[in-house]
């Protein structure tokens, strides 16, 4: 059998690689890419806990991650069509207008 | 053996992460994004999940990506290849994100809590049966929740996504 920890360093690894593409890219769509990267890893760990610990809780809880990630990611698509119909452009740093 | 595949599925995975992190074209990005969903699914089977397994390739593979490819195909990617990092902050970020790592990885090494090789009795029986009675029993007032917020979301992405009359 795998040991529980093979399950969270493997999900610590996505979740960095993910939290990377979102800290240093600066293309908007692979910045919500590395997100679903970051949800997913986490969606790892919920199973991995609730299969070692016998719990169907885990498996209901990453439903519901999965779920809610849909929604985000129709409405945050949905936000990054409207804006690149007003301004046309995909960097980050270019969309600072309601920076304080 | 599970131990084999389950680190061949871990390595894909983080190659393929990798890439998605690391691809200049944001196309290559989302292909190589569909394929790490796959081996993440392939790892939900090592768990005994399948219902999970088969919900992540058709939420993700299926729904998610192929959204992700048609925004792509809407809007011109080609002025964005040009530059794949932020400029000028990477060194902040770069320091906070392997602080991070190795912080998350010595708290999983160091507990005791993490190293259980075998899992706990299972109840046996037919998993899926358990897992949706559990589902729509005692969890019936999040479900309904998560779906009124799939049907907002569905309608929040129509309005916005829609052209302004005039």
């Amino acid at each position: 059998m795998v040991p529980l920890w093979w399950y969270i360093s493997l999900a610590v690894v996505l979740f960095v690689i993910g939290a990377a593409g979102v800290l240093l890219r600066r293309n908007i769509l692979v910045v919500l890419m590395s997100l679903e990267l970051m949800l997913n890893s986490v969606n790892i760990n919920f199973i991995a806990f609730g299969r070692y610990y016998d719990d169907f809780r885990g498996q209901i809880f990453a439903i519901f991650v999965i779920a809610i990630t849909a929604a985000e990611v129709a409405v945050a698509l949905g936000i990054l069509v409207a804006l690149v119909r007003n301004k046309p452009t995909l960097k980050i740093d270019d969309v600072t207008t309601m920076k304080g | 053996m599970g131990q084999g595949f389950f680190l061949l599925f871990a390595a894909g995975a983080v190659i393929t992460a990798l890439t998605v992190v690391l691809a200049r074209n944001p196309v290559h990005s989302a292909l190589a994004l569909m394929a790490c969903f796959l081996q993440i699914s392939a790892i939900f089977v090592l768990l005994e999940a399948p219902l999970l397994a088969v919900v992540q390739i058709f939420v993700y593979v299926g729904a998610i990506m192929v959204l992700f490819l048609f925004v792509i195909m809407m809007i011109d990617v080609r002025e964005a290849v040009l530059q794949r990092f932020v400029p000028g902050r990477n060194l902040p970020a770069l320091v906070l994100l392997v602080l991070l790592g190795v912080e998350m990885l010595a708290l999983v090494l160091w507990s005791s809590r993490f190293s259980a090789v075998e899992p706990v009795a299972s109840r046996g029986g037919d998993q899926v049966r358990e897992l949706s009675t559990t589902l729509f029993a005692e969890y019936l007032l999040p479900f309904e929740v998560a779906s009124v917020i799939l049907l907002a979301a569905l309608v929040g992405a129509i309005v916005l996504a829609r052209k302004e009359p005039g």
